[in-house]
């Protein structure tokens, strides 16, 4: 009796999400058009920054140091006839910098020792700006030592910093954005996904007819929480496979571990669903309730895109009630580090005491009542 | 033994101020195999009091039993012994009709080998056998509502709730759901509580209870409810060929003293009075017709239970001003209206004079809205001509739109603007200024009788009031012509009444009134009316025209609803045999 009900909720919800295009356009078409954007578009790396070089005087000693900013992958050189036409291109958006080297550069370099490298930064983007700086004063250092080479001389320098960048060696943001991309997607699925469809059941009158039937209140949340979790789960699949094979993502950590936490947190944006759909029973309000309070935080907040480090202290502490700020945590160490007990233990706990908070009081708020 | 036992029953919503009180203290018995009907107007309770039986609203106060289940407590237990149809039955409409009718029998755990005799039963009941594949989105009006009183009968319940099962579907319909109710009691002695808006079938329910704000007015045999009317009931005969239009004639009669209501119908006018005897016809107006006494029906009984209760709607006369002169102010010419590949609107042709009120008849789903919106100018039509007051909306100027008044179906109103705020909203939307939107708004809240409410937001308003303001809005800048679509949707008797009679006086003035309805006695109230049905006019030209069209030896007095039902079930066998 049980089960044939159970099934029988379970094979609507499943021929809804099928036939319905807004359902396959939140499950699968948002995911795949935020792989690709977060996979091919958005990059936070520094890469072939393009930068204006301006030289006053040309020489054999300008030219090695420009065929140095030339030679580095940082940099896209474009070379301007004088600052003011430089200045311009930064304006207009064509170069992030200026490298400005004037005519007495080469008289200086040669007679004394200081020889003033002019560069200007378009502090804009103060993120990129720093990047740039320093790629700048690496694309000096490697240049004078190369001279040194050449003049037959070590350059002494006393201290000399040999950085060593761990679990992303390749510094691809790309490899930390992609794993952190699944928790959007779930988030989608579980919480966002969820809400409307409820509530659509409300504003239909759907709801109302299936209450007076002997179908329990158990019955018709497990009819909701198990097809949506295939859904997310499923979403969770296509998006590892997508990262593994399509975006070459290492995948350090092991399946089984990725699996049971997904789910955990998958649980937790179900319950973030059901609890906003019980509360908000007209599409437009669910969906906008659901994007503030699930969507948005799990991007903003997460640590997904922005470091959580860095924010200030209230935000930090803010972030600890956002389930997906536990589950970034999880998937950048699966993906990246690999099965590391004490962080993924710590965020599961976190997960786990938000799952029983969301779910418990959707069940409790649940009723098969319209008052 | 009762199958429903209720005692002192009170519900309210809300809180503080904005508290109201659904139902207050009602006490009820339904006895076991008996089919009761629950009317009352607009916010009587009706909706509260089924739901609150079907163990999905809680109690304030009061003892309920269902089946035996005390409620709220054993609703679950009660709830796989009854079937109840919510007013607007939401089926799933990605769902096909089979795959509907499988839900719910999976909900009611309906063994898998008892299932096809019952979906076979059902399936030739309601006439849906062909459709079993059909999305139920894809279903009219009428074939929704048959399914989703299928599904509630998946399960054969003791009790059956419907609340409002046959509102806005097509006659033939209608009649089918009724037809399927009537042997629910029959052949399978289940109890139903049903509420509705058409009289007629209250009428052949076994009781009535009537409810009026949260409370019982009175209850028993239709025929009982109706005695005290005996006397009171007359019916004005017209002659086939009358002269006088009998909206003009209704409107005479309604004034006359002791009349408390006046009804169009088939073959003349129906007249309640508040005391036995008739009322004093003068000669001039006498002579139009015969009066005879007529045996009451509950409608007068309904009407005269609310009279004096709801307060009397006095419309000042009418000014007598350019009444029709047979000018032609719209003409629709071959008009088509595709939505992708489905026909809307299949070459409708009519047009409309001066002063006229003209109905576009038929059920949900017929093109009466599309073609209304392609009048108004607010959709393109796919081919064919249509004029309004000479001109073509869609490429008209704005002063001609302003010529124009119209009340959209769901009476687009700022629902949180009061009725005040609306008011001036609209006036300053048509351009009126300083004094006369003053005095504009000053006469629309005394004509319409919205003193009362002008603070009140327009979303906390009762339907019959949301109409009115609609209406007040619409015709704020005093337009040649009002566009009306569904303005009767949902609205009790009594507001119908004052709708209609609101209506004629405007066309008095000259006013050209379009008016769609589902409400196939509310053409008699029309000058001209064609019929739709699936984007085509089955008929059109007068009420008496119509249903002159469908008389036969064996029908000597048909009814609007007899014709439409003769003249759609014509227009099948011939579109039949054409095929």
């Amino acid at each position: 009796m049980i089960m044939m009900r159970l099934m029988g909720l379970i094979r609507k919800e499943a021929y809804e999400i099928v036939r319905d295009p807004s359902s396959i356009a939140i499950a699968f078409i948002l995911p795949l058009a935020l792989l690709f954007i977060f996979g091919y578009g958005v990059s936070l790396d520094a890469r072939d920054i393009p930068i204006a070089v301006v030289v006053d005087h040309p020489t054999t000693l300008t030219a090695s140091f420009v065929g140095e900013l030339q030679c580095s992958p940082w940099f896209h050189p474009t070379s301007y006839p004088s600052e003011a036409r430089a200045e311009q291109a930064v304006m207009d958006g064509h170069a992030a910098a200026i490298v400005w080297l004037r005519s007495d550069f080469t008289r200086l370099a040669l007679s004394s020792s200081h020889a003033p490298i002019h560069v200007i930064v378009n502090g804009v983007d103060a993120n990129q700006a720093r990047i740039i700086e320093n790629y700048v004063n690496g694309a000096w250092l490697a240049w004078l030592k190369q001279r040194a080479v050449i003049q037959g001389m070590r350059l002494s320098a006393p201290v000399a910093a040999e950085a060593r960048v761990w679990f992303n060696p390749a510094m691809r943001s790309r490899d930390y954005l992609v794993p952190g991309l699944i928790a959007i997607i779930m988030t989608l699925i579980g919480a966002l996904l969820t809400a409307l469809v409820v509530a659509r059941e409300w504003e239909r009158g759907t709801m109302e007819g299936i209450m007076v039937t002997p179908a329990g209140k158990m019955e018709l949340l497990l009819g909701k929480l198990i097809p949506y979790f295939v859904l997310g789960m499923g979403g969770m699949l296509f998006s590892t496979i997508m990262a593994v094979f399509l975006f070459r993502v290492p995948l350090r950590g092991s399946i089984a571990v990725l699996i049971a936490c997904s789910s955990l947190f998958l649980l937790t944006a179900l319950g973030m669903g059901l609890l906003i759909s019980i509360l908000a029973r007209s599409q437009f309000v669910a969906g906008m309730v659901a994007i503030v309070a699930t969507f948005l935080p799990a991007f903003i907040l997460s640590g997904f895109l922005f470091d959580i480090h860095s924010m200030p202290r209230v935000v930090q502490l803010l972030t600890h009630v956002i389930a997906a700020r536990y589950f970034v945590g999880i998937l950048q160490t699966v993906f990246l580090a690999g099965d590391i007990r004490t962080i993924i233990v710590s965020n599961c706990l976190g997960l786990g005491i938000l799952c029983l908070l969301f779910l418990g009081l959707a069940i409790i708020r649940f009723r098969k009542r319209l008052d | 033994m009762d199958a429903v036992a209720v005692t002192n029953l009170a519900k309210s919503f809300g809180s503080g101020a904005t508290r109201r009180n659904a139902l207050k203290g009602i006490s009820l018995r339904l006895p076991a195999g008996t089919m009761t009907a629950l009317i009352g107007p607009d916010g009587a309770g009706k909706t509260t009091m089924l739901r609150t039986l079907a163990g999905i609203l809680t109690p304030d106060t009061g003892e309920v039993s269902v089946l035996g289940h005390r409620l709220p407590k054993e609703a679950l237990a009660l709830q796989r012994r009854i079937g109840y149809m919510p007013q607007h039955f939401g089926l799933y409409e990605d769902l096909s009709v089979q795959e509907n009718l499988t839900l719910f029998a999976d909900l009611h755990g309906i063994a898998r080998n008892a299932r096809d005799g019952r979906f076979a039963d059902l399936l030739t009941m309601t006439a849906l056998g062909p459709f079993r594949k059909r999305l139920a989105g894809q279903l009219s009006g009428g074939m929704k509502q048959k399914l989703g009183l299928a599904c509630t009968l998946v399960h054969p319940p003791e009790l059956l709730l419907l609340d409002e099962a046959s509102v806005g579907v097509d006659p033939i319909s209608r009649r089918e759901i009724w037809g399927i109710i009537r042997e629910q009691v029959v052949t399978h002695g289940i109890t139903i509580l049903l509420s509705t808006a058409y009289m007629d079938e209250a009428e052949r329910c076994d009781r009535v209870i009537i409810l009026h704000e949260g409370e019982i007015l009175a209850r028993g045999r239709p025929a009982e409810i109706s005695a005290p009317l005996e006397g009171r009931s007359f019916l004005f005969e017209l002659p086939e060929n009358i002269s006088a239009a009998p909206r003009t004639l209704q409107s005479r009669m309604a004034g006359l003293p002791g009349v408390i209501d006046t009804v169009i119908q088939a073959n003349g006018l129906r007249i309640v009075m508040e005391q036995p005897g008739p009322p004093a016809v003068p000669a001039d107006l006498g002579s139009h017709g015969t009066l005879k006494p007529s045996p009451p029906r509950l409608e007068d009984a309904f009407v005269s239970l609310l009279y004096g209760r709801v307060r009397r709607h006095v419309i000042a006369a009418p000014r007598e001003t350019g009444a029709s002169d047979g000018t032609v102010v719209i003409e629709v010419h071959d008009l088509y209206r595709y939505f992708g590949d489905f026909p809307a609107v299949k070459g409708v042709s009519f047009s409309v004079r001066k002063g006229e009120i003209f109905g576009l008849l038929g059920a949900n789903g017929a093109g009466k809205s599309t073609t209304f919106r392609m009048l108004c100018g607010l959709l393109p039509s796919s081919s064919g001509t249509l004029r309004v007051a000479g001109l073509d909306l869609r490429k008209a100027p704005a002063a001609t739109r302003a010529r124009i008044g119209y009340v959209s179906q769901r009476f687009s109103l700022y629902t949180a603007l009061s009725v005040k705020q609306n008011m001036e909203f609209f006036a300053s939307a048509y351009g009126l200024q300083n004094q006369k939107k003053k005095s504009r708004i000053a006469r629309a809240l005394e004509e319409f009788e919205l003193t009362a409410y002008v603070a009140t937001n327009a979303g906390d308003l009762p339907l019959g009031y949301k109409q009115r303001l609609a209406l007040a809005c619409a015709l704020m800048h005093e337009p040649d012509i009002v566009f009306l679509d569904e303005p009767t949707s949902g609205v009790d008797p009594l507001a119908r009444r004052e709708f209609w009679t609101r209506l004629n006086a405007l066309a008095r003035e000259g006013t050209t009134c379009l008016v769609t309805t589902h409400f196939l006695e509310e053409a008699e109230y029309c000058d001209r009316l064609v019929l739709m049905s699936l984007g085509e006019v089955l008929a059109q030209g007068t009420p008496s025209e119509i249903k002159a069209a469908v008389r036969r030896p064996d029908e000597p007095a048909p009814g609007m609803e007899d014709a439409f039902i003769s003249i759609i079930e014509e227009h099948e066998r011939t579109s039949r045999r054409a095929s």
